[in-house]
């Protein structure tokens, strides 16, 4: 569970995020809001890798506080179109996810084999283990990354524009993985661009614009007309199809 | 896993060991093996057992210990920058060493003690590193210190330069421009006592940060959300560069080469995480300059060619060979 009580991030000298309060528990929680609204930034700094002010409480205790490695264990952060910098395998870049749950010195043991296992498995990975990251698709790729942060299998997971670069097959695969993860019981917060993709997906949506959440709700309490023209300076259609949410952005 | 890394380990340290061994029968004095071999077991005639003791196993351990400090250090720093080009010299440490030794020669101090220039070429690497950990305390990325390293890299090759420039006598220039070149040779055991503890540190402190070097594969800032502590895992490689690098500077002068390409030519033979690339550059820098040293001795000419020139020639064909044949990874 995360709670942001008055958080707020500078850097250099620019305030990036300016006084979000939220309690995220459970569920796919979006982040929505335009380019350099400071989406990815808030998710830096839940996961404790930019200094905040206000309090950032994960599972109650100041994510400041918490030793690296155990955060490491809570929090699993797949950053925004991650590269690998090495041709490793699929399953090693996958087995860097169990990294934080190895004591020092202590060698892979069954317990990182089987997570490794079924985050191969739920990515639907199992086939592509042994072939080099270098010679896989981009959608391909980013399965693997995500593969990568569900192996940490953290209660939270942090995304930072997890479909960018996908095709609308592989969108759906990579939100229905995030939905799956959230029915195991994780909190999952995503970045996301896809309005659309966003109200079918998210249980909860978080709107920020400028460093500030300027809506925080249901899909259809946040995704209104309203809220689009202020944040994003477009009309936009809003309605259903087959019973799904449809948004539509239609002009300046 | 499909490729076993163990096996490459076993393999380079058995190649390492075996040029080792083969270069204890090759110098200016013919011994016949018999005469080594007895000589290594304590019973061999007085002559034999004070080449061998005295001279040649000094000079084989010191090729295997630089050798593999070297392959290490490049392995390490090329994990850690994420940069295929990265070198031990990257930090600049080397060269400050190198300056360190220059100025050691240039006055004359050398002539104290056989301990004096590896000392002073010590003192050289420590003053390197110094700015570089200001540096890493405060920068974010590994840019800044590929850069620092540039600049320090740049105003020792000013220093040795200028030395090179007002030496006193030629045969002072053509000293220090020897000793430059790197080599082995008239080394004893006083130069083995003091790069085997700075090397021993410096493959020690690199072997400790395997994780960290494997978790920045995904970059700064996904290792650090793997718990990576990358303040620490900068400051400890800095410091077992400039000791190990520093200290193999110290005893052999500058070998270029060894680990920049060692870490290429074994990598094939991994599964490509920085980790497991260390151990078969640490072999394989062992048996590289172990090689090269034994050929030095046995190419006939009055003087003995330079080992630092024997790793290039060596290396350069090979590494070319293998860019032609991997090009996908460049």
């Amino acid at each position: 569970m995360v709670r942001l009580d008055h958080v707020a991030v500078a850097l250099g000298g620019r305030r990036i995020i300016d006084g979000v309060s939220a309690e995220l528990a459970g569920g796919v929680i979006g982040l929505i809001g335009p380019n350099g609204a400071g989406k990815s930034t808030l998710v830096r700094a839940i996961a404790g890798l930019v200094a905040s002010e206000g309090t950032i409480l994960i599972d109650g205790a100041p994510v400041a506080s918490i030793a690296l490695r155990e955060r490491a264990r809570r929090i699993a952060y797949l950053p925004q179109g991650q590269a690998v910098h090495w041709p490793l395998t699929v399953e090693r870049v996958v087995a860097l996810g169990r990294l934080p749950h190895l004591a020092p010195f202590a060698r892979p043991g069954e317990a990182e084999g089987a997570a490794i296992e079924r985050a191969l498995e739920r990515t639907d990975l199992v086939a592509l283990r042994d072939r080099p990251i270098d010679q896989l698709s981009g959608g391909e790729r980013a399965r693997v990354l995500l593969a990568r942060a569900l192996a940490v299998e953290a209660s939270l997971l942090l995304a930072d524009e997890p479909l960018a670069a996908l095709d609308p097959s592989h969108q759906i695969e990579v939100m229905a993985l995030l939905r799956a993860e959230a029915g195991r019981g994780a909190t999952v917060i995503a970045v996301l661009h896809d309005l659309t993709l966003a109200a079918r997906w998210c249980d909860r949506l978080l709107l920020i614009d400028h460093g500030k959440l300027v809506a925080d709700g249901s899909p259809r309490e946040v995704l209104t007309a309203d809220h689009i023209r202020a944040v994003y300076g477009v009309s936009a259609f809003i309605g259903e199809a087959h019973g799904e949410p449809l948004i539509v952005p239609l002009s300046h | 896993m499909t490729k076993s890394p163990m096996r490459i380990d076993l393999a380079l340290a058995l190649v390492a060991l075996l040029c080792a061994t083969l270069s204890l029968g090759i110098g200016p004095a013919h011994l016949g093996s018999g005469r080594v071999l007895a000589a290594l077991a304590g019973q061999g005639d007085p002559v034999a057992t004070t080449i061998v003791w005295q001279l040649r196993l000094p000079r084989a351990l010191l090729a295997l210990l630089v050798g593999a400090m070297l392959g290490g250090a490049g392995a390490a720093l090329q994990g850690y920058l994420r940069n295929p080009l990265a070198d031990p010299g990257v930090l600049g440490t080397s060269s400050t060493a190198a300056l360190g030794a220059v100025l050691a020669l240039y006055y004359g101090f050398a002539a104290l003690s056989p301990l004096t220039l590896p000392l002073f070429a010590i003192v050289g690497a420590f003053a390197g590193l110094a700015p570089l950990l200001v540096l890493a305390a405060r920068s974010e990325g590994p840019l800044a210190l590929i850069l620092a390293g540039v600049a320090i890299a740049t105003a020792a090759g000013a220093g040795i330069s200028l030395a090179l420039n007002f030496a006193p006598n030629p045969f002072a220039a053509v000293e220090i421009m020897t000793w430059l070149m790197g080599g082995l040779a008239d080394r004893s055991f006083l130069h083995v006592w003091l790069a085997l503890p700075c090397v021993a540190i410096g493959l020690g402190l690199i072997l400790l940060q395997r994780r960290a070097l494997d978790a920045l594969t995904l970059g700064e800032e996904g290792a650090t959300a793997l718990g990576i502590d990358l303040k620490r895992t900068r400051t400890l490689l800095l410091v077992a560069t400039a000791i190990g690098v520093g200290g193999s500077v110290a005893v052999s002068g500058a070998i270029g080469f060894v680990g920049l390409v060692v870490p290429h030519l074994v990598r094939r033979f991994t599964d490509g995480r920085p980790s497991s690339v260390l151990l078969p550059s640490m072999f394989g820098g062992a048996a590289l300059l172990a090689a090269a040293d034994t050929l030095v001795r046995m190419v006939p000419t009055l003087e003995e060619p330079r080992l630092g020139v024997v790793t290039a020639l060596i290396g350069v064909p090979i590494f070319l060979h293998q860019l032609v044949k991997a090009r996908r990874q460049w």
